[in-house]
Protein backbone atom coordinates (compact mmCIF):
# COMPACT_ATOMS: atom_id res chain seq x y z
CA UNK A 1 0.00 0.00 0.00
CA UNK A 2 1.22 3.32 -0.62
CA UNK A 3 0.50 7.09 -0.03
CA UNK A 4 0.52 10.08 -2.49
CA UNK A 5 4.02 12.09 -2.23
CA UNK A 6 5.70 14.80 -4.15
CA UNK A 7 8.46 12.72 -3.74
CA UNK A 8 9.52 9.62 -6.22
CA UNK A 9 10.74 7.68 -3.58
CA UNK A 10 12.18 4.92 -5.75
CA UNK A 11 13.71 7.32 -8.02
CA UNK A 12 15.51 8.50 -4.87
CA UNK A 13 16.69 4.96 -3.13
CA UNK A 14 18.45 4.19 -6.57
CA UNK A 15 21.21 7.03 -5.35
CA UNK A 16 21.30 4.91 -1.92
CA UNK A 17 23.59 1.71 -3.11
CA UNK A 18 23.66 0.69 0.19
CA UNK A 19 19.94 0.08 0.30
CA UNK A 20 20.09 -2.58 -2.50
CA UNK A 21 21.09 -5.78 0.04
CA UNK A 22 19.82 -8.90 1.42
CA UNK A 23 19.91 -9.09 5.22
CA UNK A 24 19.47 -12.94 6.13
CA UNK A 25 17.76 -13.19 3.10
CA UNK A 26 15.42 -10.44 3.24
CA UNK A 27 15.68 -7.19 1.63
CA UNK A 28 17.29 -5.00 4.41
CA UNK A 29 14.64 -2.20 5.76
CA UNK A 30 17.04 0.10 7.39
CA UNK A 31 14.85 1.94 10.09
CA UNK A 32 17.53 3.62 11.59
CA UNK A 33 17.99 6.45 9.89
CA UNK A 34 17.78 9.03 13.40
CA UNK A 35 21.02 6.96 14.65
CA UNK A 36 23.27 7.96 11.10
CA UNK A 37 21.47 8.08 7.87
CA UNK A 38 22.37 6.48 4.60
CA UNK A 39 24.68 8.04 1.94
CA UNK A 40 23.50 8.29 -1.39
CA UNK A 41 25.64 8.33 -4.51
CA UNK A 42 26.18 12.10 -4.75
CA UNK A 43 27.93 12.55 -1.49
CA UNK A 44 30.01 9.41 -2.37
CA UNK A 45 31.20 10.59 -5.39
CA UNK A 46 31.89 14.41 -4.15
CA UNK A 47 34.58 12.93 -1.17
CA UNK A 48 35.90 10.60 -3.89
CA UNK A 49 36.38 13.21 -6.80
CA UNK A 50 37.87 14.98 -3.97
CA UNK A 51 40.42 12.16 -2.95
CA UNK A 52 41.27 11.22 -6.46
CA UNK A 53 41.86 15.26 -7.85
CA UNK A 54 42.19 17.57 -5.68
CA UNK A 55 43.67 16.13 -2.28
CA UNK A 56 45.77 18.96 -0.15
CA UNK A 57 45.49 20.77 2.81
CA UNK A 58 43.22 23.93 2.55
CA UNK A 59 44.54 27.39 3.31
CA UNK A 60 47.84 26.92 2.94
CA UNK A 61 49.34 25.79 -0.54
CA UNK A 62 49.68 28.49 -3.38
CA UNK A 63 49.46 25.52 -5.89
CA UNK A 64 46.81 24.80 -7.85
CA UNK A 65 45.28 21.63 -6.24
CA UNK A 66 45.37 22.87 -2.79
CA UNK A 67 43.25 26.41 -4.26
CA UNK A 68 40.64 23.98 -5.09
CA UNK A 69 40.00 22.23 -2.21
CA UNK A 70 40.21 25.64 0.10
CA UNK A 71 38.05 26.89 -2.53
CA UNK A 72 35.34 23.75 -2.21
CA UNK A 73 35.99 23.42 1.75
CA UNK A 74 34.96 27.07 1.71
CA UNK A 75 32.12 26.74 -0.71
CA UNK A 76 30.44 24.26 1.45
CA UNK A 77 30.46 27.12 4.03
CA UNK A 78 28.39 29.18 1.94
CA UNK A 79 25.96 25.94 1.46
CA UNK A 80 25.70 25.56 4.67
CA UNK A 81 25.36 29.20 5.83
CA UNK A 82 22.36 29.46 3.04
CA UNK A 83 20.46 26.53 4.02
CA UNK A 84 20.37 27.17 8.30
CA UNK A 85 19.44 31.12 7.21
CA UNK A 86 22.95 32.37 8.68
CA UNK A 87 23.87 35.87 8.07
CA UNK A 88 27.38 35.06 7.10
CA UNK A 89 29.91 32.42 6.01
CA UNK A 90 32.02 33.81 9.71
CA UNK A 91 29.31 31.82 11.47
CA UNK A 92 29.78 28.89 10.59
CA UNK A 93 32.01 26.39 12.66
CA UNK A 94 33.33 23.50 11.50
CA UNK A 95 33.24 20.32 14.39
CA UNK A 96 33.05 16.71 14.43
CA UNK A 97 29.49 16.41 15.13
CA UNK A 98 26.66 18.49 17.06
CA UNK A 99 28.09 16.83 20.69
CA UNK A 100 31.50 18.91 19.89
CA UNK A 101 30.00 21.71 19.10
CA UNK A 102 27.77 22.22 22.06
CA UNK A 103 31.10 21.03 23.87
CA UNK A 104 32.58 24.12 22.08
CA UNK A 105 29.96 26.14 23.53
CA UNK A 106 30.45 24.97 27.41
CA UNK A 107 34.09 25.46 27.00
CA UNK A 108 34.40 28.58 25.46
CA UNK A 109 31.58 30.49 25.80
CA UNK A 110 30.56 28.92 29.31
CA UNK A 111 33.73 29.72 30.79
CA UNK A 112 33.94 33.12 29.55
CA UNK A 113 30.45 34.01 30.31
CA UNK A 114 28.78 32.29 33.39
CA UNK A 115 29.84 31.99 36.77
CA UNK A 116 28.74 30.08 40.06
CA UNK A 117 25.32 30.40 40.67
CA UNK A 118 24.21 31.02 37.02
CA UNK A 119 22.01 28.68 35.94
CA UNK A 120 21.26 26.98 32.64
CA UNK A 121 17.49 25.54 31.72
CA UNK A 122 17.65 22.10 29.83
CA UNK A 123 14.80 19.47 29.39
CA UNK A 124 14.51 16.14 30.95
CA UNK A 125 14.64 14.80 27.46
CA UNK A 126 17.92 15.89 26.53
CA UNK A 127 20.37 13.62 24.47
CA UNK A 128 23.63 12.88 26.51
CA UNK A 129 25.21 15.06 24.33
CA UNK A 130 23.35 18.12 24.91
CA UNK A 131 23.46 16.90 29.14
CA UNK A 132 26.69 16.11 29.92
CA UNK A 133 28.32 18.75 28.71
CA UNK A 134 26.81 21.29 30.97
CA UNK A 135 27.27 18.91 33.78
CA UNK A 136 30.99 19.20 33.47
CA UNK A 137 30.79 22.63 32.83
CA UNK A 138 28.80 22.75 36.14
CA UNK A 139 31.74 20.65 37.86
CA UNK A 140 34.07 23.01 36.90
CA UNK A 141 32.56 26.46 37.69
CA UNK A 142 29.47 25.80 39.93
CA UNK A 143 26.49 26.87 37.35
CA UNK A 144 23.18 25.21 38.23
CA UNK A 145 21.15 22.91 36.28
CA UNK A 146 17.75 23.44 36.15
CA UNK A 147 15.08 21.40 33.67
CA UNK A 148 12.06 21.27 31.76
CA UNK A 149 9.69 18.42 32.88
CA UNK A 150 7.28 16.44 30.29
CA UNK A 151 3.40 16.02 30.70
CA UNK A 152 1.59 12.78 30.87
CA UNK A 153 2.19 12.76 27.30
CA UNK A 154 5.08 13.49 26.68
CA UNK A 155 5.55 17.08 25.56
CA UNK A 156 7.37 19.60 27.42
CA UNK A 157 5.45 20.89 30.36
CA UNK A 158 6.08 24.66 29.71
CA UNK A 159 3.10 25.85 32.38
CA UNK A 160 6.01 26.14 35.21
CA UNK A 161 8.30 28.29 32.46
CA UNK A 162 8.45 31.77 33.85
CA UNK A 163 9.71 30.14 37.38
CA UNK A 164 12.45 27.86 35.80
CA UNK A 165 13.56 31.08 33.89
CA UNK A 166 14.95 33.25 37.04
CA UNK A 167 17.36 36.38 36.49
CA UNK A 168 20.03 34.07 37.19
CA UNK A 169 19.14 31.88 33.84
CA UNK A 170 22.41 33.01 31.19
CA UNK A 171 21.30 29.90 28.63
CA UNK A 172 18.49 27.51 27.76
CA UNK A 173 19.77 24.37 25.97
CA UNK A 174 17.40 22.16 24.65
CA UNK A 175 16.64 19.85 21.59
CA UNK A 176 14.68 21.17 18.50
CA UNK A 177 13.40 17.36 17.92
CA UNK A 178 13.79 14.82 20.58
CA UNK A 179 15.52 11.54 19.38
CA UNK A 180 13.41 9.15 21.71
CA UNK A 181 9.90 10.95 21.23
CA UNK A 182 10.17 12.44 17.96
CA UNK A 183 8.40 15.93 19.51
CA UNK A 184 9.49 18.72 17.44
CA UNK A 185 9.80 20.95 20.26
CA UNK A 186 7.55 24.58 20.34
CA UNK A 187 11.13 26.02 20.65
CA UNK A 188 9.52 29.59 19.76
CA UNK A 189 7.86 29.71 22.50
CA UNK A 190 11.01 29.19 24.79
CA UNK A 191 13.36 31.22 23.23
CA UNK A 192 10.51 34.26 23.48
CA UNK A 193 10.36 33.60 27.22
CA UNK A 194 14.20 33.62 27.50
CA UNK A 195 14.72 36.61 26.20
CA UNK A 196 12.41 38.41 28.56
CA UNK A 197 14.80 37.32 31.09
CA UNK A 198 17.75 38.00 29.05
CA UNK A 199 18.88 34.66 28.42
CA UNK A 200 20.50 33.05 25.37
CA UNK A 201 19.33 29.79 23.71
CA UNK A 202 20.79 26.77 22.28
CA UNK A 203 19.46 24.52 20.15
CA UNK A 204 20.21 20.98 19.72
CA UNK A 205 19.58 20.11 15.93
CA UNK A 206 20.36 16.79 15.28
CA UNK A 207 17.46 15.87 14.64
CA UNK A 208 15.78 18.73 13.24
CA UNK A 209 17.76 20.40 10.74
CA UNK A 210 18.16 17.04 8.32
CA UNK A 211 14.53 16.27 8.89
CA UNK A 212 12.66 19.69 8.64
CA UNK A 213 13.29 23.59 7.11
CA UNK A 214 15.02 25.03 9.82
CA UNK A 215 16.18 28.87 9.69
CA UNK A 216 18.10 30.97 12.92
CA UNK A 217 16.64 34.03 11.63
CA UNK A 218 13.11 32.87 11.66
CA UNK A 219 13.68 30.53 14.86
CA UNK A 220 15.27 33.68 16.82
CA UNK A 221 18.43 31.34 18.78
CA UNK A 222 21.77 32.45 19.62
CA UNK A 223 23.76 29.04 18.82
CA UNK A 224 22.79 25.82 16.92
CA UNK A 225 24.55 22.46 16.84
CA UNK A 226 24.17 19.92 14.52
CA UNK A 227 26.22 16.70 12.52
CA UNK A 228 26.33 15.94 9.12
CA UNK A 229 25.93 12.40 9.20
CA UNK A 230 22.26 12.04 9.93
CA UNK A 231 21.57 14.59 7.17
CA UNK A 232 23.24 11.85 4.31
CA UNK A 233 26.40 13.56 4.72
CA UNK A 234 29.67 11.31 6.32
CA UNK A 235 30.12 11.13 9.70
CA UNK A 236 32.98 13.22 11.33
CA UNK A 237 31.58 16.39 10.46
CA UNK A 238 29.05 18.90 12.02
CA UNK A 239 28.18 22.31 12.67
CA UNK A 240 28.07 25.00 15.41
CA UNK A 241 26.43 27.98 14.24
CA UNK A 242 26.20 30.81 16.67
CA UNK A 243 25.50 34.84 15.69
CA UNK A 244 28.61 36.22 15.09
CA UNK A 245 28.85 38.79 18.23
CA UNK A 246 28.84 35.91 20.53
CA UNK A 247 31.57 34.17 18.57
CA UNK A 248 33.66 37.38 18.20
CA UNK A 249 33.78 37.65 22.17
CA UNK A 250 34.44 33.88 22.71
CA UNK A 251 37.67 32.70 23.36
CA UNK A 252 39.14 29.52 20.68
CA UNK A 253 37.99 26.32 22.29
CA UNK A 254 41.07 23.96 21.00
CA UNK A 255 44.83 25.33 20.30
CA UNK A 256 46.49 24.77 17.40
CA UNK A 257 47.42 25.68 13.59
CA UNK A 258 45.03 26.99 11.55
CA UNK A 259 43.56 29.05 14.45
CA UNK A 260 45.75 31.79 15.49
CA UNK A 261 47.47 34.58 13.90
CA UNK A 262 50.40 35.10 15.07
CA UNK A 263 52.04 32.41 17.65
CA UNK A 264 54.96 33.57 19.84
CA UNK A 265 56.56 31.37 22.38
CA UNK A 266 54.60 32.32 24.94
CA UNK A 267 51.53 34.04 23.34
CA UNK A 268 49.74 33.94 20.20
CA UNK A 269 46.70 35.94 18.30
CA UNK A 270 43.52 34.49 17.06
CA UNK A 271 42.57 33.98 13.46
CA UNK A 272 39.24 35.82 12.66
CA UNK A 273 36.44 33.77 12.24
CA UNK A 274 35.25 31.05 11.99
CA UNK A 275 38.79 30.19 11.99
CA UNK A 276 39.70 30.97 14.86
CA UNK A 277 37.28 27.66 16.16
CA UNK A 278 38.99 25.04 13.99
CA UNK A 279 42.27 24.38 14.79
CA UNK A 280 44.58 21.62 12.74
CA UNK A 281 43.82 19.99 9.98
CA UNK A 282 39.72 20.40 9.18
CA UNK A 283 37.52 17.01 7.98
CA UNK A 284 38.47 18.36 4.16
CA UNK A 285 36.28 15.40 2.08
CA UNK A 286 33.98 15.19 4.71
CA UNK A 287 32.76 19.10 4.88
CA UNK A 288 32.46 18.90 1.01
CA UNK A 289 30.67 15.61 1.49
CA UNK A 290 28.09 17.80 3.87
CA UNK A 291 27.85 20.22 0.88
CA UNK A 292 26.76 17.71 -1.19
CA UNK A 293 24.63 16.57 0.92
CA UNK A 294 22.64 19.69 1.83
CA UNK A 295 23.02 20.13 -2.58
CA UNK A 296 21.02 16.60 -2.36
CA UNK A 297 18.85 17.49 0.44
CA UNK A 298 17.81 20.91 -1.14
CA UNK A 299 17.10 19.53 -4.59
CA UNK A 300 14.42 17.37 -3.66
CA UNK A 301 13.03 20.41 -0.80
CA UNK A 302 13.28 20.18 3.07
CA UNK A 303 9.32 21.08 3.02
CA UNK A 304 8.48 17.95 0.76
CA UNK A 305 10.83 15.61 2.69
CA UNK A 306 9.23 16.68 6.14
CA UNK A 307 5.70 16.13 4.40
CA UNK A 308 6.94 12.76 3.40
CA UNK A 309 7.78 11.78 6.82
CA UNK A 310 4.50 13.08 8.28
CA UNK A 311 2.79 10.93 6.06
CA UNK A 312 4.76 7.41 6.83
CA UNK A 313 4.61 8.56 10.61
CA UNK A 314 0.58 8.47 10.45
CA UNK A 315 1.31 5.51 8.26
CA UNK A 316 3.18 3.91 11.19
CA UNK A 317 1.61 5.28 14.28
CA UNK A 318 -1.68 3.19 12.84
CA UNK A 319 0.35 -0.15 12.00
CA UNK A 320 1.60 -0.06 14.76
CA UNK A 321 -0.46 1.43 18.04
CA UNK A 322 -2.84 -1.70 16.56
CA UNK A 323 -0.55 -4.37 18.09
CA UNK A 324 -1.57 -6.00 20.94
CA UNK A 325 1.00 -5.40 23.84
CA UNK A 326 2.80 -2.39 21.93
CA UNK A 327 2.87 1.02 23.50
CA UNK A 328 4.57 4.31 21.57
CA UNK A 329 5.94 6.46 23.78
CA UNK A 330 5.64 10.38 22.86
CA UNK A 331 3.23 12.49 21.70
CA UNK A 332 0.40 11.77 18.58
CA UNK A 333 2.01 11.40 14.81
CA UNK A 334 1.05 15.45 14.72
CA UNK A 335 3.64 16.43 16.53
CA UNK A 336 6.44 14.38 15.68
CA UNK A 337 8.82 13.81 13.63
CA UNK A 338 9.86 10.74 11.29
CA UNK A 339 10.38 7.97 14.42
CA UNK A 340 8.68 6.06 16.82
CA UNK A 341 9.47 4.69 19.98
CA UNK A 342 7.90 1.68 21.33
CA UNK A 343 8.12 -1.06 24.10
CA UNK A 344 6.33 -4.98 23.28
CA UNK A 345 5.10 -5.93 26.47
CA UNK A 346 7.38 -9.13 27.78
CA UNK A 347 9.94 -9.53 25.24
CA UNK A 348 13.52 -7.00 26.00
CA UNK A 349 13.82 -4.07 23.05
CA UNK A 350 16.98 -6.02 22.42
CA UNK A 351 15.78 -9.10 21.42
CA UNK A 352 12.70 -7.70 19.87
CA UNK A 353 15.68 -5.90 18.30
CA UNK A 354 17.28 -9.15 17.32
CA UNK A 355 14.40 -10.73 16.29
CA UNK A 356 13.62 -7.85 13.74
CA UNK A 357 17.25 -8.39 12.55
CA UNK A 358 16.50 -12.38 11.47
CA UNK A 359 14.20 -10.28 8.94
CA UNK A 360 16.24 -7.90 7.94
CA UNK A 361 15.16 -5.23 9.47
CA UNK A 362 17.40 -2.82 11.52
CA UNK A 363 15.96 -0.78 14.07
CA UNK A 364 17.54 0.78 17.58
CA UNK A 365 16.94 -1.18 20.77
CA UNK A 366 18.68 0.85 24.14
CA UNK A 367 18.55 3.80 25.35
CA UNK A 368 19.42 6.13 22.64
CA UNK A 369 21.46 8.35 24.91
CA UNK A 370 18.71 9.67 27.01
CA UNK A 371 19.37 7.64 30.83
CA UNK A 372 17.44 10.44 32.52
CA UNK A 373 14.49 9.62 30.10
CA UNK A 374 14.11 6.30 30.02
CA UNK A 375 14.36 6.68 33.76
CA UNK A 376 10.98 8.61 33.72
CA UNK A 377 9.14 6.49 31.78
CA UNK A 378 10.18 3.14 33.83
CA UNK A 379 11.83 1.04 31.42
CA UNK A 380 15.18 0.02 30.74
CA UNK A 381 15.28 0.24 26.99
CA UNK A 382 12.98 1.17 23.76
CA UNK A 383 12.88 0.49 20.44
CA UNK A 384 13.00 2.81 18.09
CA UNK A 385 12.10 2.65 14.69
CA UNK A 386 13.28 5.56 12.41
CA UNK A 387 12.15 6.96 8.57
CA UNK A 388 13.54 9.54 6.03
CA UNK A 389 13.23 10.21 2.36
CA UNK A 390 14.40 6.89 1.75
CA UNK A 391 11.56 4.99 3.65
CA UNK A 392 8.90 2.33 1.88
CA UNK A 393 5.44 2.43 3.77
CA UNK A 394 6.12 -1.76 2.78
CA UNK A 395 8.92 -1.25 4.96
CA UNK A 396 6.78 -0.39 7.76
CA UNK A 397 4.46 -3.29 6.73
CA UNK A 398 7.36 -5.13 7.40
CA UNK A 399 8.21 -4.01 10.59
CA UNK A 400 4.58 -4.41 11.92
CA UNK A 401 4.81 -8.21 10.85
CA UNK A 402 7.90 -8.49 12.85
CA UNK A 403 6.51 -7.27 15.30
CA UNK A 404 4.11 -9.61 15.68
CA UNK A 405 6.51 -12.65 15.10
CA UNK A 406 8.61 -11.14 17.49
CA UNK A 407 5.40 -11.10 19.95
CA UNK A 408 4.41 -14.87 19.41
CA UNK A 409 7.78 -15.63 19.16
CA UNK A 410 7.46 -15.04 23.32
CA UNK A 411 3.92 -16.04 23.54
CA UNK A 412 3.78 -13.76 26.81
CA UNK B 1 13.11 -18.17 12.51
CA UNK B 2 17.20 -18.64 13.66
CA UNK B 3 18.78 -20.12 16.97
CA UNK B 4 18.86 -17.35 18.83
CA UNK B 5 15.60 -17.88 20.26
CA UNK B 6 15.63 -21.31 20.34
CA UNK B 7 12.78 -22.45 22.45
CA UNK B 8 14.73 -23.95 25.46
CA UNK B 9 16.08 -20.13 25.48
CA UNK B 10 13.00 -19.32 25.78
CA UNK B 11 11.92 -21.81 28.23
CA UNK B 12 14.42 -20.15 30.37
CA UNK B 13 13.39 -17.06 30.11
CA UNK B 14 9.73 -17.03 30.82
CA UNK B 15 10.34 -20.00 33.50
CA UNK B 16 13.77 -19.07 35.15
CA UNK B 17 14.92 -21.81 37.35
CA UNK B 18 16.10 -21.11 40.64
CA UNK B 19 14.49 -17.26 41.16
CA UNK B 20 13.85 -15.38 43.83
CA UNK B 21 16.08 -14.43 47.01
CA UNK B 22 17.75 -16.62 49.22
CA UNK B 23 17.91 -15.31 53.04
CA UNK B 24 20.76 -16.99 54.58
CA UNK B 25 22.80 -16.71 51.03
CA UNK B 26 26.97 -16.37 52.06
CA UNK B 27 27.30 -14.77 48.78
CA UNK B 28 25.35 -12.00 47.46
CA UNK B 29 26.27 -10.48 44.24
CA UNK B 30 24.73 -7.72 41.98
CA UNK B 31 25.95 -6.77 38.28
CA UNK B 32 24.17 -4.86 36.14
CA UNK B 33 24.63 -4.44 31.85
CA UNK B 34 25.50 -0.55 31.27
CA UNK B 35 24.54 -1.26 27.70
CA UNK B 36 21.33 -2.60 27.72
CA UNK B 37 20.54 -1.87 31.20
CA UNK B 38 20.45 -5.71 32.50
CA UNK B 39 20.36 -6.21 35.77
CA UNK B 40 21.35 -9.34 37.54
CA UNK B 41 21.39 -10.36 41.81
CA UNK B 42 23.29 -13.96 42.51
CA UNK B 43 22.62 -15.35 45.98
CA UNK B 44 24.54 -18.27 46.80
CA UNK B 45 24.67 -20.60 49.90
CA UNK B 46 28.01 -21.74 50.65
CA UNK B 47 28.95 -24.80 53.04
CA UNK B 48 32.02 -26.51 53.38
CA UNK B 49 33.22 -25.02 50.17
CA UNK B 50 30.28 -26.34 48.52
CA UNK B 51 27.61 -24.22 46.53
CA UNK B 52 24.65 -25.86 48.16
CA UNK B 53 21.97 -24.11 47.00
CA UNK B 54 21.36 -20.62 44.21
CA UNK B 55 19.21 -18.33 43.55
CA UNK B 56 19.05 -15.20 40.77
CA UNK B 57 17.01 -12.34 40.37
CA UNK B 58 17.04 -10.19 37.54
CA UNK B 59 15.82 -8.00 34.70
CA UNK B 60 16.99 -7.87 31.35
CA UNK B 61 16.73 -10.00 28.01
CA UNK B 62 16.10 -13.11 26.94
CA UNK B 63 19.54 -14.05 26.28
CA UNK B 64 21.04 -12.49 30.37
CA UNK B 65 18.18 -13.68 32.03
CA UNK B 66 18.46 -17.54 30.29
CA UNK B 67 22.14 -17.49 30.45
CA UNK B 68 21.44 -16.77 34.26
CA UNK B 69 18.59 -19.08 34.71
CA UNK B 70 21.04 -21.91 33.25
CA UNK B 71 23.80 -21.35 35.42
CA UNK B 72 22.05 -21.48 38.55
CA UNK B 73 21.20 -25.20 37.72
CA UNK B 74 24.38 -25.62 36.86
CA UNK B 75 26.02 -24.15 40.07
CA UNK B 76 24.13 -26.75 41.94
CA UNK B 77 26.09 -28.60 44.11
CA UNK B 78 29.44 -27.94 42.85
CA UNK B 79 32.63 -26.80 44.75
CA UNK B 80 33.85 -23.62 45.20
CA UNK B 81 37.21 -24.23 42.58
CA UNK B 82 34.88 -26.04 40.44
CA UNK B 83 32.64 -22.94 40.23
CA UNK B 84 35.66 -20.78 39.81
CA UNK B 85 36.87 -22.90 36.81
CA UNK B 86 33.53 -22.07 34.85
CA UNK B 87 34.71 -19.65 31.63
CA UNK B 88 32.98 -18.48 29.00
CA UNK B 89 33.02 -21.89 26.68
CA UNK B 90 30.64 -23.13 29.94
CA UNK B 91 28.14 -20.63 29.26
CA UNK B 92 28.26 -20.78 25.70
CA UNK B 93 27.81 -24.22 26.32
CA UNK B 94 25.22 -24.17 27.87
CA UNK B 95 23.33 -21.18 25.78
CA UNK B 96 24.05 -23.75 22.57
CA UNK B 97 23.41 -21.13 20.38
CA UNK B 98 25.88 -18.80 18.67
CA UNK B 99 26.12 -15.05 20.29
CA UNK B 100 27.70 -12.39 17.89
CA UNK B 101 29.65 -9.69 19.94
CA UNK B 102 27.31 -7.05 20.88
CA UNK B 103 25.14 -10.16 22.87
CA UNK B 104 28.16 -11.28 24.36
CA UNK B 105 27.52 -8.68 27.20
CA UNK B 106 24.14 -10.06 27.74
CA UNK B 107 25.29 -13.80 28.36
CA UNK B 108 28.30 -13.63 29.96
CA UNK B 109 26.30 -11.34 32.64
CA UNK B 110 25.62 -14.23 34.31
CA UNK B 111 29.40 -15.33 34.59
CA UNK B 112 30.58 -11.81 35.60
CA UNK B 113 28.33 -11.71 38.65
CA UNK B 114 29.36 -14.99 39.62
CA UNK B 115 32.84 -14.29 39.70
CA UNK B 116 32.49 -10.93 41.26
CA UNK B 117 30.59 -13.30 44.01
CA UNK B 118 33.16 -15.72 44.46
CA UNK B 119 36.59 -13.68 44.46
CA UNK B 120 35.17 -10.23 45.31
CA UNK B 121 36.05 -8.52 42.18
CA UNK B 122 35.22 -8.76 38.57
CA UNK B 123 37.41 -10.91 36.50
CA UNK B 124 35.36 -11.57 33.41
CA UNK B 125 36.71 -10.04 30.58
CA UNK B 126 34.19 -9.12 27.87
CA UNK B 127 35.88 -7.13 25.73
CA UNK B 128 36.36 -8.56 22.43
CA UNK B 129 39.11 -6.58 21.60
CA UNK B 130 41.27 -8.32 24.14
CA UNK B 131 44.18 -9.92 22.50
Amino acid sequence: MSVQTTLDINAIREQFPLLDQSINGHRLAYLDSTATAQKPLVVLDAMDRYYRTINANVHRGVYQISEAATEAYEGTRRTIGRFIGAKSTKEIIFTRNATEAINLVAQSWGRANLQAGDRILLTVSEHHSNLVPWQLLAAQIGVELDFIELDAQGRLDLSKLEQLLTERTKLVAMTHMSNVLGTINPVEQVIAAAKQVGALVLLDGAQSVPHIPVNVQALGCDFLAFSGHKMCGPTGIGVLWARRELLEAMPPFMGGGDMIKRVGLRESSWNDLPWKFEAGTPAIAEAIGLGAAIDFLNGLGMEAIHERERQLTHYAWDKLSAIDGLTIFGPPAAERGGLLSFTLAGVHAHDVAAILDTQGIAVRAGHHCTHPLHDIFGVPATVRASFYLYTLEEEIDRLAEALVLARDTFQL
Amino acid sequence: MDDLYRENILDHYRHPRNYGELEQATIVQHEHNPLCGDQLSIYLLVENERIVDVKFKGKGCAISQASASMLSEELTGKSVDEAKAFDKQTILDLLGIPIGPVRLKCALLSLKTLKAGLYGVNLVDDDEDSL
